[in-house]
């Protein structure tokens, strides 16, 4: 018999209040109560006294009721309500609370649970107040995410005829028999696109979904398959298609393009690592680049650092928590994964999104107060995520997936641009840390030898997550598979993790370890038998969630929470035993050979034969040709404004400039108790460009971790966009106290429509931007990752079809090494009386400008970078702060001059006198000046007594003392000709500040 | 009777499992006012791997044990009422020590370990429940010391860092004057230096009375929802730079202890 346990809160929850707060917001004025049920559906039968105890353990008798409900057993109405709302799960979702109450249940009663029973988590939410149903409904919408939850809406007179709500329980019930089919490759080439396109044919006569194999890859296929005699078995024809995706292979990044035979990726990237270590000879810091799961350089005598960052934009549109939990959690696993396993220490995130309409519009997708609503489809039954819901989903994503983890958040940044309204970017990274040896051995070395065991460990496998890779290799469009959709399970992989890292590593059980992330088992364990020389699994031992998956789905599932390792047969119960205890789940699944073939089998019949050679590199190259995109020449047609004053504090509110310190506070960046300056630094908590942390406790050695972006100067000059971000990540990170000479970047390029020549065109220019100046800098790339096809592809409300691609996007993420964290620099400014330099010129360079942004024009001029002339600068100033001499510092970047002073300004909470008339460079307009985005500039106050000796240590760069540090609260500016331009209240200022996400 | 060492380093348990996530950094801060610690995974002492008699001083420390569901604190603190219940209570009754920092609190709150007022120990008496903000939150708090716990020996005042979702105390107003009269009440949040430094309020949750931690009634349960082991360092308080600036023109040496330390050092002391 199932039963309903309901929760019920006695006294206040706060949950209530925020979400009759939220709903009040959305415009539901006449709610006047709300409370909240939280519900286990318990599908196994029991006796009342053991019900009781259940009940006893899933609540807190201090502040919590409980309720049954069965079939027999009505439930009481505890008050009058209008509506009932419930939310739960669809069948095969990753219920993580079911999980961990099923435990309880088992280890308090000392049962187990079959195979048949299970637990399912609901929450019921009770409105009271003048709603309609329509009403209802439409707050249910705003509750839950169709693609992924079930809800249900019940009137009180409805409740109380029905006994309560439904009794449901969300099991996957497939009763199809599981199958391998043949896939008929001797077909016309318009069948062959068309099953490269959508998908292997059913018997039904649907498609499976994307391969993503254009027809130049399908015709490989057809003729590898020809030259075997046979057909590729569905398997096969899955597992190639994971393998050679752009997602894996990076076919755009690395193919031939124009005369440039070995690629972007060789030549521009790969090539500018190659040349700086050789350049640093003795002083390279890089120990694993590009090879592994994560990069890795120097940390000091004993540990190496590695980082890695990752996107998961295409999860994130469809389901925007579900998308950046498992951004984040499988980011850690390219930490885990690398090497012999390294200890994530520190998460990063990233979010591009469209610019959410006021809250009561955001309400939700489709909603018609909403000026903005895209649809997938023609029929216009299918409307994309509005903004704000994208928005809050991602952010939640993070936070549980960080926070649950147990690793700091301490950087971050979220950007706005209304072309990521069809598809946003969210970027996950993570820096790791890892012995130099394990036991002697070269802990960044692994290989899995003939022999091995194929071990996967950590969670099950579902339908969750089938074609995430080849469906981010494609655009969004209405085909779009929900099952691409994976909710993360962050505890599973802290057990997991724990139990590898800090305990089967320093054993060495193991001989290889690497994630299952994109493309699930057939990508890692086709991956780590590149290492032997083959690997045979038996695919009917692979742990599965429910019954009835095809072993197609089995090998490419991307269900979350594993990692696959080489286990050496006499080091097997040993391992075993050690996850057993740590309750983790690990299985044998095949072994690795020398075959040179990747061969699966289920059930004893062999359903794969591949040759490991075909597999990995039998993807045919595509010459890739560029067309050069003229640049439209715009000249500016405002006239210098004349409130100075207005400006600044719009300035100050800007989406892309302002507070977004409600993420950064509700993200742990303590935990580890490795935080040195976090994201929000001084008085005014301004979120800072820059974050320090000190991985290890007793050493005062830190790392220093920052990032930058300028997708808005992408088509006005991809090259100069390609070279502000990498100066601006280089930057923000020496402001900080990082060493110019021990700096590593990562390259994520996030690109639209990259088989157009004049996006490829741009995408050249930016890669030839990365290699020119990362080898000026001598700032070696150490890890990448790229994602060509941000398109969005649907219909607006007039059923008009409609494309949105996202702007050439390029994150460059910086890290550094630094020997002692007393020498960083947060950006407040920290006494009244120190003097304001600004280290670097202005020029006129506001192309593409937040400035330009904010008064509706684009500009043609984008800042300019000059290498050798900062890098001399970036010496000098990290001399004086070795001599103690900068009291804080902030990069001037996105907003200009006026937008960091007053930052700096903001988080001491003084004042300052500003002179603009010493300023160095070629500025004509106060405007210009206040808000041009010249690159190459850092803004530091010093202490009166340490002038000239700092002027000593800057000598020969261009540096200017343009005012100083007042206690009177007020930020005073004197333009380019001597008369007062701003004189802003410092209250005024930091209200400006914050106030754009007040109330979020 | 208190057991003395022999190498008069009292022996510290720090659990560990199952999503706690901060157990190198506690039994460091351990290690650093003079103990020896243990990291102890919860499944070694339920196989009975490692006893609890062996130790001084146990500690729960924070994390996010399974998730948080089912309320923070809960399904860990009844993994150990299912197995570790009998060894717990042959540990109260020795002159020992035991603490849980953050999840750690929320464990043995639930575990009923504090307040057990009228000696009921493993009864839960109160709650910690989510944030005023239904929000985790994480910033630096200014704590007051109200009772005489050997874990806060001499200290009046400290301010230490929170990062929690569930954090606000609950206790109904009968055991709430109960826990007051008794000097239960170890930690109230107050306005101090970092508060006014960071313009925040005091109390950072929406807490009953303003308390972050409480003990039993012997004083040597100690629950709270503060880190010390996340403020035992200088470069961890949200104004060393500004500190750091002001020592530096004034020629002074920068201190390397944050506040957090002296926490730890009180239960060492307590075996000296």
């Amino acid at each position: 018999m199932t039963t309903r346990i309901g929760i019920i809160v006695k006294d206040f929850d706060a949950r209530a209040q925020t979400r009759q707060k939220k709903l009040n917001g959305f415009g539901f004025k006449n709610i006047s109560d709300l409370w909240i049920i939280d519900v286990y559906t318990v599908d196994k039968s029991f006796s009342e006294k053991h019900l009781e105890s259940i009940a006893q353990a899933l609540s807190n008798p201090v502040t919590q009721n409980f309720i049954f409900r069965t079939k027999n057993k009505k439930a009481k109405l505890e008050n009058q309500f209008s509506f009932a709302i419930e939310i739960g799960f669809l069948p095969g979702v990753t219920d993580n609370i079911a999980h961990t109450a099923k435990e309880i249940i088992e280890d308090t009663l000392k049962i187990k649970f079959s195979n048949d029973e299970d637990v399912y988590t609901s929450q019921v939410t009770f409105i009271n107040g003048k709603i309609s149903k329509a009403d209802a409904e439409q707050i249910a919408l705003s509750l839950h995410n169709p693609l992924i939850q079930r809800t249900l809406i019940k009137s009180c007179g409805q409740f109380i005829k029905d006994g309560g709500m439904d009794i449901v329980t969300s099991k996957v019930k497939l009763i199809k028999k599981p199958q391998v089919t043949d896939v008929n490759l001797n077909i016309s080439d318009e069948e062959l696109i068309k099953i490269g396109k959508s998908g292997i044919l059913n018997s039904d006569e649907t498609r499976r979904g994307p391969l993503a194999l254009d027809l130049l890859f399908m015709k490989a296929i057809q003729k590898y398959f020809k030259k075997l005699g046979r057909n590729p078995t569905d398997i096969e024809l899955e597992s190639i298609a994971q393998t050679w995706s752009e997602h894996c292979k990076h076919t755009i990044f690395g193919g031939p393009i124009d005369k440039i035979k070995g690629g972007l990726y060789k030549t521009y990237i790969k090539r500018a690592t190659e040349e700086i270590r050789k350049k640093k000879g003795k002083k390279d810091f890089c120990v694993s680049v590009f090879t592994d799961n994560s990069g890795a350089i120097v940390f000091d005598d004993n540990y190496l650092i590695t980082h890695k960052v990752e996107t998961h934009n295409s999860p994130s549109a469809l389901d925007p928590y579900g998308g950046s939990i498992t951004g984040i959690v499988g980011v850690n696993r390219d930490t885990i994964g690398f090497g012999l396993g390294a200890k994530p220490i520190a998460n990063f995130y990233g979010f591009c999104l469209a610019p959410p309409a006021s809250q009561a519009r955001a309400l939700r997708a489709g909603d018609p107060s909403d000026e903005i609503i895209l649809y997938r489809d023609k029929d216009l039954k299918n409307p994309i995520l509005s903004s704000r819901r994208i928005m809050d989903g991602v952010i939640d994503g993070v936070n549980a997936g960080g926070n649950q983890s147990g690793i700091p958040t301490p950087q971050g940044f979220i950007y706005f641009d209304e072309r990521y309204r069809g598809k946003p970017l969210v970027f996950a990274g993570t820096i790791g840390l890892i012995p130099k040896k394990i036991k002697g051995k070269l802990s960044h070395i692994k290989k899995s030898l003939p022999g091995d065991l194929i071990v996967m460990t950590g969670g099950r496998v579902g339908k969750d997550g089938i074609h995430g890779a080849t469906f981010s290799s494609v655009g969004l469009d209405s085909g779009s598979p929900a099952a691409a959709v994976q909710i993360g399970d962050p505890i599973t992989q802290k057990k997991m993790s724990d139990a590898i890292i800090k305990e089967a590593r320093d054993q060495l059980l193991y001989n290889s370890i690497t994630d299952d992330g994109a493309g699930g088992l057939s990508c890692s364990v086709s991956e780590m038998a590149k290492e032997s020389g083959g690997c045979i699994v038996d695919l009917e031992k692979v742990p599965l969630k429910y019954a009835g998956l095809d072993p197609w789905e089995i090998w490419i599932s991307e269900s979350q929470e594993r990692m696959t390792l080489a286990i050496p047969k006499n080091n097997w119960k040993k391992f075993s035993d050690l996850m057993k205890r740590r309750g983790v789940e690990a299985t044998i699944i095949g072994e690795f050979t020398r075959s040179g073939r990747c061969v699966v089998d289920y059930n004893g019949k062999k359903i794969m034969d591949v040759d490991l050679e075909f597999l990995h590199d039998g993807l045919p190259k595509r010459q890739l040709e560029t067309k050069e995109l003229s640049i439209k020449k715009q000249e500016l047609s405002i006239a210098e404004p004349k409130d100075q004053k207005k400006i600044l504090l719009s300035m100050l509110s800007r989406m892309n400039l302002t507070s977004f310190k409600f993420i950064s506070q509700q993200y742990d960046n303590i935990v580890q108790s490795n935080a040195v300056l976090g994201p929000l630094q001084g008085r005014g908590r301004v979120n800072a460009d820059a974050s320090v942390i000190k991985p290890i406790l007793k050493s005062q050695k830190g790392v220093v971790m920052s990032q930058a972006l300028y997708p808005s100067y992408s088509e006005i000059d991809p090259y100069k966009m390609g070279a502000v971000c990498i100066d601006s990540a280089v930057r923000n990170v020496i402001a900080a106290g990082a060493k110019p000479d021990i700096i590593a970047l990562l390259d994520n390029f996030c690109w639209c429509e990259s088989f157009e020549p004049e996006r490829l065109w741009q995408l050249k220019q930016t890669a030839k931007a990365c290699y020119d100046y990362a080898v000026s800098y001598g700032t070696p790339f150490i890890s990448g990752k790229d994602s060509m096809f941000n398109d969005f592809k649907g219909f607006d409300n007039n059923g008009l079809p409609i494309k949105i691609s996202v702007p050439p996007t390029l994150l460059i993420s910086s890290i550094g090494v630094i020997d002692d964290i007393t020498k960083t620099v947060s950006l407040d400014a920290k006494f009244a009386g120190d003097i304001i330099y600004i280290l670097g010129e202005t020029h006129e360079e506001l192309g593409g400008s937040e400035y330009f942004s904010m008064i509706n024009q684009t500009g043609s001029i984008v800042p300019d970078v000059d290498a050798e002339k900062n890098k001399k600068l970036y010496a000098s100033y990290y001399n004086a702060i070795q001599q103690k001499l900068i009291a804080s510092s902030i990069s001037i970047g996105r907003g200009g001059l006026a937008v960091a002073l007053a930052k700096k300004i903001i988080g001491g909470q003084l004042g300052a006198d500003i002179y603009l008339k010493n300023l160095p460079g070629s500025v004509n307009r106060n405007d210009f000046a206040l808000y041009s985005e010249s690159q190459g500039r850092i803004l530091v106050t010093i202490a009166p007594s340490n002038k000239k000796i700092f002027e000593k240590a800057m000598l020969g760069n261009a540096i200017s003392q343009i005012g100083k540090i007042v206690k009177e609260p007020t930020i005073k500016i004197n333009g380019l000709k001597g008369e007062e331009i701003i004189n802003l209240n410092l209250k005024d200022a930091t209200n400006a500040y914050r106030k754009t996400f007040a109330d979020y | 009777m208190r057991i003395i060492n022999i190498m008069n380093k009292p022996k510290v348990l720090v659990f560990s499992g199952y999503g706690l996530n901060s157990e190198e950094e506690t039994a460091y801060g351990f290690e650093l006012a003079g103990a020896s610690s243990d990291i102890v995974h919860i499944n070694d002492i339920v196989d009975g791997r490692e006893k609890l008699d062996k130790y001084q001083i146990l500690s729960f420390p924070g994390g996010f044990a399974y998730g948080d569901d089912t309320g923070a604190g809960n399904a860990y603190a009844n993994k150990v009422r299912n197995h570790l219940w009998v060894q717990i209570q042959k540990f109260l009754e020795k002159d020992k020590l035991i603490i849980g920092i953050c999840n750690g609190c929320q464990i043995v709150t639930n575990l009923g370990l504090i307040p057990a007022l009228s000696q009921n120990y493993g009864e839960r008496q109160v709650a910690q429940v989510y944030n005023q903000s239904a929000r985790f939150i994480t910033r630096w708090v200014d704590l007051r010391v109200v009772s005489d716990t050997p874990w806060l020996l001499g200290i009046d005042t400290l301010s230490l860092p929170i990062a929690h979702g569930e954090g606000k105390f609950f206790v109904d107003k009968k055991d709430l004057k109960e826990l007051h009269k008794n000097r239960q009440i170890a930690l109230q949040y107050t306005l101090g230096e970092m508060s006014i430094y960071l313009d925040l309020p005091a109390n950072p949750n929406g807490s009953i009375d303003d308390i972050a931690g409480i003990t039993d009634s012997t004083g040597k349960i100690l629950g709270l929802m503060p880190h010390p082991e996340r403020g035992m360092f200088f470069n961890q308080i949200p104004n060393w730079q500004l500190l750091k600036e002001k020592y530096n023109r004034e020629g002074q040496k920068l201190p390397v202890d944050g506040p957090g330390l002296q926490i730890f050092k009180n239960a060492v002391k307590y075996f000296k």
